[in-house]
């Protein structure tokens, strides 16, 4: 009778729960998609900044021309002479992956371009690294958890920063790929399947295709194997969630050409491969105790022990001197830079150079995880209660990622999905005291009728409570579960603890207006949180960086420079003339204009970056001769002074001096700078004012309004007239920010001509 | 002759006269070979009538021939007339031909800063092979600045015209070349190629796409491109070169774009009313000579105002050339996608066009769209004219896509629930499968134990409850009968739980688990044991009237151990539960 009806009316709960939390994930992953599309509404559908422009040009190129010669393909579009072979160096998980969307919709016959497929490809990821959000945190601690860990991540503005509509960068799916291994790995822990492990490698194995950031996953999982085996918590289940990792995992990266050998011969990869010794040697001993009496294990101990480590000695020195023998030590530079951050600074200014790679600053971290900077405390105690091999894994993950976040801006994405996991835990365990709280006290007040026998079965956890309070405490239970129905997504942890725990946590009844003045206080922390992030998403993180507006007392006002230039340069030039800029627009030249350029955003050529450096920072005559050997014809420079546009060249231009001087030994930084600083006015060296970067930005600049009054620098120009002997100006954009200069033919030669010299 | 734009149209009012025995049915005319194969258009007319009623009785038949016996360098058209000229008749012809590229630019480079003079040749007498007896030629230039112009007797230049005659009874073929090198500022836009999508949904929308790959025609731009002259002094510093196009789009057209391969343009304008959509484009730059640029517009049109039944037929009724001002087309290649599933296609273009078909795979597409191909070379805006495409099709082929998309979820979800509901082992006997279904079975049993359990300790409450009932009112037998009942209930349900047992006992899947589980019995039963012996004496107790603390001192001991078990039975609940 009541027994079979609770017992139906739990089944029937535990059914809607399961679809009330179905629906809340595909609305959060609505919500994911739909927060990332304020650039296409506020701008239009276009690839974004630099590097989602190679992305999206090698897609294209995959699209076009198929797999094999993806992988062959060898581009002399960029760096001439040199070219580069992308398919060995580049990062293929991304572009396969929406070369394959591509590919799909197209077979079905909905002809939506490779341009289109490039820009939502980061949003559609993004809800699906939300969903992989929830099923992590779902291991850890449970569906409540889960869905507010996965709604965070929904719009936390770090992630949407990388993945908005169009910005169509590794980042985007790497993410997804992040979080999913990450919650193989746990599945695996939990569950012991040797499935997940297998799955768990593929899901590796993508990350190493879509991100450099893998190293990061076969450094943190070592680790928390090895506090696993430190703090005593060793069990076949961790064996089968590492192992199968590191063979299959490293097997698979190795197929990445980009990776290859790599995957065994760098240094970021060694704690994987010591710590997979080290498992196993802990799962003999294990073995053996198992097998031995405890007297004959400890003389084993001590027979192993000894020999063992005059092994590993040997091993260990084998193994640091092939790594000394290395320059590097084996590391790359930008993992150096994140061991030691002055790295980059004192030797690879190029790794320097980039913005996203400085340390972040305080403001940063508010503005990037806003409210979860301040849950994420919470999330590790809540961790510690009880601390489990998966909230073990979450706490380290945390720890590690706030360390690198600190190091690297660009990092700061790789902190949100474990500021969203802690927070997310921090929030509904918060809501679930709270809540019942609440529960406890509100019969109490109100109800005293609602005594049925259905709920006599959850009364018997009250049993124990004394005789006086005994009658309550029914008919608390007895509210206890119709109340649940109409709660939110935060009753499922709720239900899934037993019945002790729910004893233990009886105690824990906080008064009743203090719990619901903190529930209201979580919620208005949460709208806060909300209206952050869709402020970030509108405001801060969605110009695409190729078309600014700027809001004047006409209305808006768009600058649509650089797309001129490239338009301009892609028809009006021949197919195969070079075009050297600073390597910032490299990308965007090869993709948008179809030119040759010298140097552009993949900076694997120090010496290469070094030339146009140089020739930037020489005076006329020797950069002409510099770049007319590497058979340049146009030269394009940014210059921001004319509509205020901070990012330009000549903001730039100290990073040139730094890097050409860092080859070319004739540069010196001192020679640009009046007394340690960097100016462009009256004040500046003669050097500074004879450079080609000077010269060609402000070439008839004093012509505009009679001062030369730049309005970057605040400040009136040092040089206002002179001509250029070398090059000619060929074309400006609207606001000036594009200039492209030809250069000259030598005149000694063809004189009189206008014939194009060709060397 | 109209030179006011890049385009030459010459207008040739003729009156013939058959001087002749025979009628004649047809009129002979020339011009120079540099000129016809830059000939875009030709139209004849005649004027009936004295008055300047222009009541022109349509166009009529031209053709191209190759008469012998006349002067090379000439092609030969000739004009059937619509009735034959009888001797001593007359009869007004209009002949309008339009030129595309005639005009030279001279000097063929100039810098930023020129203007752009253009040279244009022909012959001040009227070429024919007939004699004329009375002929002038008047010449219409943008602008009244004029570089140079042959001077011949009877030559008038006034304001920006120039009129050479009248000339009387000249010759057959008299000829006498003249050149006027003007300047000309318009826009030279030519459209190296353009390709027009038409393509028709039957949902109410008339889709046109047009990409354009376009070229300043004029004379080359050399040396610098200086911005800052451009835009201090765009009159004198950019006088050859154009910033804006002027599209004249048919009315009610609405989602207007305009964009290239890199994106959204900005710089456009649109202005409507009821008979016409301007739109008003700037390509990226200006556009200097030989500067190239290419784009894309595309607008909706509303189905009703181009689609039109007839017979069973449906026929689609839109212009052929492009809505731009005065541009002239070099490559022109329309294409109008059908919906899928129409036939019996047929084409009515009012001059003479490459004919072609192909398919084009859109949204959810099986068997592709029929597209038909019509290519021109040489247009101008004269050819912005109306052309049919009759085709069938069946209203009822609308439904097929969303009726395609309908069944394709359907089958979706049908999917899903036939792979939760079939059983999809490979192996029915293999041994893993086996001992999966026994431990579904041993979850079940246990399940009902549980379940078993559960209703005894609720059956535990109700006699608590009771006994508190009895504490309240006294009501002795009130409290024995809910003793009978619970005792019944016990009963049964241990008559119930045996089986359970007996099975769990059985199952080799269950040996982890069972140990537990009758542990959990023992200490259910037990747990019973002390309720009953609580509630005996406590009802003792009632019976004999003893004093409230007597009882409660009588029964505090068996209360304890009745809390010990219970919490017993609920730990170990909770560890089965969990395995």
């Amino acid at each position: 009778m009541a027994a079979s009806e609770t017992a139906k009316d739990s089944a029937l709960r535990h059914a809607f729960g399961n679809v009330l939390s179905f629906f809340i994930l595909v609305l959060i992953g609505v919500l994911a998609f739909s927060i990332r599309l304020f650039s296409v509404i506020k701008y239009e559908s276009v690839i974004h900044e630099f590097d989602p422009y190679f992305n999206y040009r090698v897609t294209q190129f995959l699209t076009k021309n198929g797999i094999y010669d993806f992988w062959n393909w060898f581009d002399d579009r960029t760096w001439y002479p040199l070219g580069r072979v992308i398919g060995g160096t580049v990062y293929p998980g991304l572009t396969l992956t929406a070369g394959t969307l591509w590919w799909i919709l197209n077979s079905l016959n909905i002809p939506l371009s490779v341009e289109t497929v490039c820009v939502f490809t980061a949003p559609i990821f993004s809800s699906i690294a939300a969903w992989a959000t929830y099923l992590l945190t779902k291991e850890v601690k449970g569906t409540g958890a889960g869905l507010t860990a996965a709604a965070l991540l929904a719009m936390v503005p770090s992630y949407i920063s990388r993945s908005v509509a169009g910005s169509y960068d590794n980042e985007a799916v790497a993410i997804f790929a992040l979080i999913f291994t990450f919650y193989l790995y746990i599945k695996t822990l939990n569950t012991g399947s040797l499935f997940y492990a297998t799955l768990n490698s593929i899901a590796y194995f993508y990350m190493v295709c879509s991100w450099g950031g893998y190293t990061f996953i076969i450094n943190l999982i070592p680790m928390h194997v090895l506090l696993c085996i430190v703090t005593g918590r060793y069990s076949s289940r961790l064996y089968i969630a590492y192992a199968p990792l590191v063979v299959l995992g490293t097997l698979l990266a190795s197929l990445v050409p980009v990776v290859g050998f790599n995957a065994v011969l760098t240094s970021e990869h060694f704690a994987s491969f010591l710590v997979f010794i080290i498992i196993h040697v802990v799962a003999l001993a294990y073995h053996i105790k198992g097998m031995l009496s405890p007297s004959m294990f400890k003389v084993a101990v001590t027979l192993v022990v000894s020999v063992g480590l005059v092994i590993c000695c040997a091993v260990v020195a084998v193994l640091v001197a092939l790594v000394a023998s290395s320059p590097t030590k084996g590391w790359s530079g930008r993992s150096l830079s994140l061991l030691d951050p002055t790295y980059a600074s004192k030797y690879i200014p190029i790794i320097a150079s980039v913005s996203e790679h400085q340390p972040p600053t305080w403001p940063s971290y508010f503005m990037d995880i806003n409210v979860l900077a301040f849950l994420v405390p919470a999330g590790i105690i809540a961790c510690f209660l009880p601390l489990s091999d998966a909230s073990s894994f979450v706490v380290l993950y945390i720890v590690t990622s706030v360390y690198f976040s600190g190091v690297m801006v660009r990092l700061m994405l790789v902190l949100a999905p474990a500021a969203c996991i802690m927070s997310g835990i921090a929030l509904s365990e918060a809501f679930a005291v709270f809540t019942r709280s609440i529960k406890f006290q509100l019969p109490s007040l109100s109800g005293d009728s609602q005594v049925d026998a259905g709920n006599s079965d959850s009364g018997s956890a009250a049993t124990t409570q004394t005789e006086a309070v005994k009658a309550d405490k029914i008919e608390e239970s007895a509210k206890e579960r119709p109340s649940r129905k109409n709660k939110k997504k935060e009753k499922e942890t709720v239900e899934k603890p037993s019945v002790k725990s729910r004893i233990e946590k009886r105690l824990l009844v906080l008064p009743l207006e203090s719990s619901v003045i903190a529930l209201l206080l979580l919620v208005l922390l949460g709208a806060f949180y909300v209206v952050h992030c869709v402020w970030a998403a509108a405001e801060a993180y969605s110009a695409p960086s190729i078309v600014l507006t700027s809001h004047s007392h006409d209305g808006l006002h768009v600058f649509d420079d650089f797309r001129e230039a490239y338009a301009w340069l892609s028809h009006n030039t021949e197919v195969d003339d070079k075009v050297a800029s600073w390597w910032d627009y490299g990308y965007q030249t090869t993709a948008m204009a179809n030119r040759t350029v010298i140097v552009d955003n993949n900076t694997w050529n120090n010496t290469h970056i070094a030339t146009v450096g140089t020739a930037m920072s020489s005076p006329e005559k020797a950069a002409w001769e510099i770049f007319d050997s590497l058979d340049v014809k146009y030269v394009l420079v940014v210059f921001g002074g004319l509509v205020g546009y901070p990012s330009d060249d000549i903001n730039k231009f100290l990073w040139m001096v730094r890097i050409g001087g860092g080859v070319f030994p004739h540069i010196k930084e001192p020679d640009y700078l009046r007394d340690g600083q960097y100016r462009i006015d009256s004040q500046a060296t003669p050097t500074m004012l004879n450079c080609l970067m000077y010269k060609l930005s402000y070439y008839r600049f004093v012509e505009t309004d009679g001062k030369a009054f730049d309005r970057v620098r605040q400040t009136e120009i040092g040089k206002k007239h002179f001509k250029l002997t070398h090059f000619e100006e060929v074309f400006t954009t609207h606001h000036w920010m594009v200039r492209i200069y030809k250069l000259k033919p030598p005149k000694n030669r063809i004189r009189g001509k206008t014939k194009k010299s060709k060397s | 002759i109209d030179l006011a734009s890049q385009i030459v149209r010459i207008a040739t009012t003729l009156k013939v006269e058959n001087a002749g025995g025979d009628p004649v049915s047809e009129v002979l005319f020339a011009f120079p070979d540099h000129q016809a194969k830059n000939l875009a258009l030709l139209v004849a007319t005649t004027t009936e009538g004295k008055g300047k009623t222009k009541s022109s009785g349509g166009s009529l038949p031209i053709e191209a021939v190759h008469p012998e016996g006349m002067p090379p360098a000439l092609t030969w058209y000739t004009v059937s007339l619509p009735k034959g000229l009888g001797k001593g008749e007359s009869l007004t012809l209009d002949i309008m031909a339009v030129f595309s590229h005639l005009l030279r630019p001279f000097p063929e480079k100039i810098t930023q800063g020129d203007i752009q003079l253009v040279v244009f040749q022909d012959s001040a007498h009227y070429l024919s092979p007939y004699e004329v007896k009375r002929q002038s030629v008047r010449v219409k230039l943008p602008e009244p600045k004029v570089e140079s112009y042959t001077k011949l007797e009877d030559t008038k230049f006034s304001g920006s015209e120039i009129t050479y005659g009248p000339y009387e009874n000249l010759p057959p073929f008299s000829y006498s070349p003249i050149a006027v090198h003007f300047v000309n500022n318009k826009p030279f836009a030519v459209a190296k190629e353009l390709v027009r999508e038409i393509e028709i949904s039957h949902w109410g929308n008339v889709q046109v796409t047009e990409h354009y790959t376009l070229l300043h025609d004029g004379a080359q731009s050399t040396g610098e491109f200086s911005r800052l002259d451009y835009q201090a002094r765009p009159q004198v510093k950019g006088a050859s070169s154009f910033s804006n196009l002027v599209a004249m789009l048919p009315p009610r057209a609405h989602s207007i774009y305009y964009r290239d391969e890199i994106g959204n343009i900005s710089t456009s304008n649109i202005y409507g009313d009821s008979t016409k959509t301007l739109l008003e484009i700037e390509p990226r730059y200006p556009m200097f000579g030989g500067w190239r640029t290419s784009f894309t517009i595309g607008y909706g049109l509303p189905l009703h105002d181009y689609l039109f039944h007839s017979e069973g037929k449906r026929f689609l009724k839109i212009f052929f050339g492009c809505p731009m001002n005065e541009m002239v087309i070099d490559n022109l290649i329309v294409k109008v996608v059908l919906p899928e599933g129409s036939s019996d296609i047929s084409v009515s273009v009012p001059f003479s066009v490459k004919q072609g078909q192909e398919t084009k795979f859109s949204h959810l597409d099986m068997v592709g769209r029929p597209v038909v191909v019509l290519e021109k070379t040489n247009v101008v805006p004269e050819h912005y004219q109306h052309f049919l495409v009759h085709y069938k099709f069946n209203s009822l082929s609308l439904l097929r896509e969303p009726l395609m998309l309908i069944s394709g979820f359907l089958f979706l979800f049908v999917a899903c629930i036939i792979y939760h509901h079939a059983d999809l082992t490979i192996s029915k006997s293999s041994a893993s499968y086996l001992a999966k279904l026994q431990w579904d079975e041993v979850q079940a049993s246990i399940q009902q134990v549980l379940n078993i359990i559960n209703r005894c300790i609720a059956t535990h409450d109700k006699v608590e409850a009771s006994l508190r009932d009895l504490s309240r009112t006294g009501d002795v037998q009130a409290c024995k009968a809910a003793r009978k009942a619970a005792d019944n209930l016990w009963k049964e349900l241990s008559k119930d739980l045996k089986p359970l047992l007996a099975f769990l006992q059985s199952s080799p899947q269950a040996v982890q688990i069972l140990p537990k589980v009758e542990e959990l019995v023992a200490k259910e039963r037990e747990l019973q044991e002390r309720i009953m012996s609580k509630h005996s004496t406590v009802v003792d107790c009632y019976e004999k009237k003893s004093s409230g603390r007597d009882i409660d001192n009588r029964v505090a001991s068996i209360q304890q151990k009745i809390t010990a078990l219970r919490q017993e039975v609920d730990d170990l609940i909770e560890v089965i539960d969990e395995i």
